[in-house]
């Protein structure tokens, strides 16, 4: 029966491969196209005369003398100081998961177990906050933060990205505690331990894999922001994503214009590569709340 | 769990959501409520042989000291609101006496920057929107069909959009249609004309934008439709098939009511996602002929010598309020759930 059910028909079969060849071909094909042509000088990934040059890098080989180049990552990586953002980047994201992810695992725990009415409360205002586009937080930051001298610098930021981050990782994580039997840490608490204590000695053995599909969230966010890293660090302190942007703002001359491609590919490739690892834990944490019904 | 537990649990998130969601939203509104002081005045005599001229000119110093003295500028009430840059009821009160025909109206009142930009922001999210939910729906039937060895890689590829931050992936698109990109210049070649840009012509430039957001925003729609696909009862689909029902048949009368709900879910994701629509418009650089409302709150605050938060406080509020109206089906469906749930 159930074979039969899943038989497809030859031409659906076929239709649906060129489907999603098309589809993937749009999903993919900017990002290898780029890729490519981060190794071709200006005058072949824009050739006005002929597209065919960003392939066979004519122009990269009039100037360079080979037909890929690696100038435009050495010169944006040293000279335009892009070691500077991806470092920055990197304190950030590390720091933004493992504050995020300290604070949401209790407060979701604790959420997840309180039997009060107020729990309800705290997770709509938290459905509210998710709400709240960036940009108008911001606007209300910009004001305080330059009196209190604190703007410009790092550990700002990396509060304010956990803050921002804790709602979504508040859900998700209650959703995932929900999903442990409350028996496991009743039956501690029976047995004498803290609220604290089971905690740390029943749950968190456990709560790793909710813990990874919220860390890898918190690190999407960390790593991909531009409109808080964007107003709230000083040009010193940029991230990766204002850093590009920052080298789009002085376009004119061909060499600045393939620093931002190639400091794309740069800032895209680490992220890529860690999705491809946790992809599993990316989707299913995409649908925790969506496919109840 | 107790109530004092309860609140050591909780007190260092709620702290961090309070501080820097709640306390911002406030400041926010405060700072909407106060301008930014003038400039203060003042005469200077200049003589030369030929006589004595009176200049008006800033007196840096005390506009200095006025600006430090009041950081905030002076209050302004709900002032700013109602101002040209916002709402502006002055201008939309004469445009109403003065045009002669509702379309000159129109025209007067959506070349107002925030009516502009509103009207950029709204048909951002109401077109993006419904091709996304067809498209993911389309895909995720689509990939659903595969054998399992390639799923893992097409699932891959297909969310790749999504997880670039909006700005890298509007620039790798604006990259190729670029006149001199790939895209571009096809194009050119295609309808034989040189001079014929994606950036040139307004309407070209919403349709690449709206385009970018479909091409964005899809792979969201995919993965939860993708995900509820496997929540379809198997036994109605079976039951169908005996009777004769045709694949259309079963995927039109059985699957889709079954994940209707889940369409609805993604349709107010997908409306308040877009409805902050910003980065987009920096990556294609269509500042000229695009601005939504987050872009004007960014142009606001983007000049650090001269940021105009009164301005920036009352564009947030603006467009708080229009989070609200999306917001708030989103809540009741939430509050039923949970009250089910009980």
């Amino acid at each position: 029966m159930d074979t039969k059910l899943n038989k497809y028909s030859k031409q659906l079969i076929i239709f649906n491969g060129i489907f999603i060849l098309f589809w993937l071909t749009i999903s993919i094909f900017p990002f290898l196209w780029t890729l490519w042509g981060s190794f071709k000088v200006k005058a072949d990934f824009f050739s006005r005369a002929e597209w065919t040059y960003a392939l066979t890098g004519f122009n990269t080989l009039i100037e360079t003398g080979a037909t890929t180049t690696v100038k435009a990552y050495v010169e944006s990586w040293f000279e335009g100081e892009f070691w500077r953002a991806s470092l920055n980047t990197m304190i950030v994201t590390v720091s933004v998961v493992s504050i995020s992810l300290f604070l949401g695992t209790l407060g979701a725990y604790a959420l997840s177990r309180s039997t009060y009415k107020y729990t309800f409360y705290i997770l709509i205002a938290a459905l509210i906050f998710r709400a709240m586009p960036h940009i108008t937080l911001v606007s209300g930051y910009l004001f305080p933060f330059f009196q209190l001298n604190i703007w410009g610098i790092l550990p700002t930021t990396i509060i304010v990205l956990v803050a921002i981050n804790q709602p979504f990782t508040l859900w998700l994580l209650y959703s995932f505690f929900k999903t442990v039997p409350k028996e496991l840490d009743e039956s501690a608490l029976i047995d004498g331990c803290s609220y604290f204590q089971a905690f740390r000695y029943i749950i968190m053995p456990v709560m790793w894999p909710g813990v990874v599909t919220a860390g890898l969230f918190s690190m999407m966010l960390a790593y991909n922001d531009f409109t808080v890293t964007a107003l709230l660090l000083n040009q010193q302190n940029y991230t990766m994503v204002p850093k590009i942007n920052a080298f789009l703002g002085t376009i004119e001359h061909g060499g600045n214009y393939m620093w931002a491609v190639s400091s794309v590919v740069s800032a895209t490739a680490p992220l890529f590569m860690i999705i491809w690892f946790f992809q599993r834990q990316l989707i299913s944490g995409l649908t925790a709340g969506a496919v109840k019904g | 769990m107790p109530h004092k537990t309860f609140f050591w649990f909780i007190l260092p998130t709620g702290l961090a959501m309070i501080l820097f969601i709640g306390l911002p939203i406030v400041s926010s509104f405060f700072q909407s409520l106060h301008i930014e002081t003038e400039q203060i005045l003042m005469e200077v005599e200049n003589c030369d042989p030929f006589g004595c001229k009176t200049n008006v000119r800033v007196d840096v110093e005390a506009t200095e000291k006025l600006r430090q003295e009041n950081p905030l500028g002076r209050f302004n009430g709900f002032g700013t609101y109602t101002d040209r840059n916002h709402l502006a009821f002055d201008e939309i009160g004469e445009a109403w006496n003065t045009s002669s025909s509702i379309g000159e109206f129109k025209d007067i009142v959506l070349n107002l920057p925030f009516y502009k930009a509103l009207l950029f922001t709204l048909t951002f999210c109401f077109a993006v929107t419904p091709p996304v939910i067809i498209l993911g729906f389309i895909v995720a039937l689509s990939v659903n069909t595969l054998s399992k060895i390639i799923k893992g890689f097409i699932v891959f590829g297909t969310i790749l959009p999504m997880i670039v931050t909006p700005l890298i992936g509007s620039l790798v698109l604006f990259w190729m249609i670029d006149s001199q990109g790939i895209i571009g210049a096809s194009i050119q070649i295609l309808f034989d004309d040189p001079n014929l840009s994606l950036k040139a012509s307004s309407n070209l430039t919403w349709i690449t934008l709206i385009i970018y957001g479909i091409w964005h925003n899809t792979p969201f729609a995919f993965v939860v439709f993708y995900a509820a696909l496997q929540t379809v009862p198997q036994d109605p689909i079976e039951a169908a098939y005996i009777d004769g029902a045709s694949r259309y048949q079963r995927v039109r009368y059985i699957v889709i009511p079954h994940l209707y709900p889940v369409a609805t879910f993604i349709m107010l994701i997908c409306l308040m996602d877009n409805f902050r629509v910003f980065e987009p418009i920096i990556g294609f650089s269509a500042e000229g002929v695009a601005q939504s409302l987050s872009w004007m709150i960014y142009q606001d605050l983007r000049n650090e010598n001269k940021m105009l938060f009164g301005s920036a406080g009352a564009t947030s509020m603006l467009t708080i309020i229009g989070i609200a109206f999306l917001l708030t089906p989103v809540l009741i469906r939430t509050w039923k759930e949970f009250r089910t749930e009980r």
